[in-house]
């Protein structure tokens, strides 16, 4: 596949960007959309080009380190993470916008990379079970009811990848939030601090400048984890009992 | 040793007091979730009343006397514990404060919003139903005319009849001018949408929506939506008919 990309450049957190157009050839459509930033970078590299930087890790979809915008998607076409969306989803020739997630409380570091700390702040106001750890307690020890604990299940799948924010209008991280609030609170051994919980994490939310939730339905459509919208209901709810 | 340290560095990283965030009304409005929920709440309140205001429209259907009688024992509900006329006043108190609240909530939320997204998207695509990208304009468009119909058939500055305690004059008069019926007829389309967003989008802010309820909400959301437009824009249309006259 050959294919025209155009990849917003930008040197640091305070120097302007701009979208640059590079073309690249020889795609294979089972490469991954970062390997296909790979090829690119290679050659970059060897004709003395700065190489577009982008977050990555596992590369298998589940650490949430990778994301962009594609085509004006969170993560592309395809319901999954930039690192699962494959080169057949596209056409030989294709035009390809790239932009990394865009929000007030996600300042750009360099080219797609951006700084998602804002959402590592919000977990540590409230996403955790505030208890003496040590080892792991004797499973049968606290009983979960089996709707409690496919819930908790359906939320904690959440990567914490930013793609909510960066698909909603608002750019509001009312999803993650969610995601994190429902899970430890629906469960037995987050029941203690579900007021406080969801009041510090909502208030993190709003001090780190994301906008609020107007219910447009970007970020379930966007999330490659498929937390449901209804997880905003759930938070509105705890939000409100508290 | 190693649960002394574990301890310790629990401690070090226990972050916000419970009391960062109180539980008050006060850190209930300040909160974008809060202040959704002032949206929601008063969002409802006037959209009880809408219903209560279509049904009380069709009235014009069965004459000048229905109507016009209909108008005047509003005015006595609550007699002789009320004064003539206060349920009335009181009524449109509790509008007035679900409006100001409506407005204001909307204007600071969607403030915070276009802050939180600085820059746009080079590559746009139509996100969201019409209905959802139109409810702050379509919010605007109804808080004008608002404006425009308490002018037109309550201080009746603006309607060509002005009789007072005569609606249904008041109400043919006015939709026999073209102008009057356009904006009344738009600013309905306008509350259709507002309402097939908004009745769910409540439902979803306040917490009692969930994925059972949703096909339910939704459909609900709509049916409202297109009565209310379809019971306020049967009385223009009737005048501009001739069926009512």
């Amino acid at each position: 596949m050959n294919l025209t990309l155009r990849i917003w450049r930008q040197q640091g957190p305070d120097t302007p960007g701009e979208m640059t157009e590079y073309r690249v050839s020889g795609i294979s459509e089972d490469m991954s959309f970062l390997e296909m930033l790979d090829t690119l970078n290679e050659e970059l590299i060897l004709r003395g080009e700065r190489p577009v930087a982008f977050d990555h890790d596992c590369r298998e979809g589940i650490c949430g380190a990778c994301g962009m915008v594609i085509n004006g998607q969170a993560h592309g076409p395809e319901r999954t993470t930039t690192c699962q969306l494959h080169m057949r989803h596209f056409r030989d020739g294709d035009t390809i916008d790239v932009e990394p997630w865009r929000a007030g409380a996600f300042p750009v570091v360099r080219d797609l990379v951006v700084d998602r700390s804002a959402l590592d702040r919000i977990i540590g106001s409230g996403g955790y079970v505030t208890a003496p750890t040590g080892s792991a307690p004797e499973a049968h020890a606290t009983p979960v009811p089996k709707e409690a604990a496919d819930l908790a299940f359906e939320h904690a799948e959440c990567i914490g990848c930013g793609a909510c924010v960066a698909a909603c209008p608002n750019g509001s991280a009312m999803l993650f939030t969610a995601a994190k609030v429902v899970h430890l609170n629906v469960l037995p051994q987050g029941a203690p601090e579900r007021a406080s919980r969801v009041r510090n994490m909502v208030g993190t939310m709003d001090e780190e400048g994301f906008g609020g939730c107007t219910n447009t339905g970007e970020c379930a459509t966007a999330c490659p984890k498929g937390i449901p919208l209804s997880g905003i209901a759930r938070l509105n709810r705890e939000f409100l009992r508290s | 040793m190693v649960m002394a340290s574990a301890t310790r560095t629990n401690r070090a990283t226990r972050t916000p007091a419970p009391g960062r965030h109180p539980s008050s009304p006060a850190s209930l409005w300040h909160s974008s979730v809060g202040k959704k929920a002032v949206m929601a709440v008063s969002g409802l309140v006037m959209l009880a009343y809408l219903v209560a205001h279509m049904l009380g429209n069709l009235k014009v259907f069965f004459g000048p006397d229905d109507i016009n009688g209909y108008a005047h024992w509003l005015r006595t509900i609550g007699e002789p514990f009320l004064q003539h006329g206060w349920f009335l006043w009181l009524a449109r108190l509790v509008l007035l404060a679900a409006v100001l609240a409506h407005g204001t909530a909307a204007y600071q939320l969607s403030r915070r919003d276009l802050r939180a997204r600085p820059v746009k998207y080079v590559h746009r695509r139509p996100r969201a139903t019409y209905a959802t990208r139109t409810m702050r304009w379509g919010g605007v468009i109804l808080g004008l005319f608002v404006v425009w119909h308490v002018l037109d058939l309550t201080t009746l500055t603006v309607n060509p009849a002005a009789e007072e305690g005569h609606p249904y004059q008041n109400i043919v008069a006015s939709f026999s001018t073209w102008y009057s019926g356009a904006v009344y007829c738009l600013a309905m389309l306008a509350l259709g949408l507002h309402v097939r967003h908004g009745f769910w989008s409540a439902a979803q802010t306040l917490g009692v929506n969930n994925p059972r309820r949703d096909r339910a909400l939704k459909l609900g959301a709509n049916a409202l939506a297109l009565l209310l437009t379809a019971g306020f824009l049967s009385v223009p249309v009737a005048v501009m008919t001739g069926l009512v006259r």
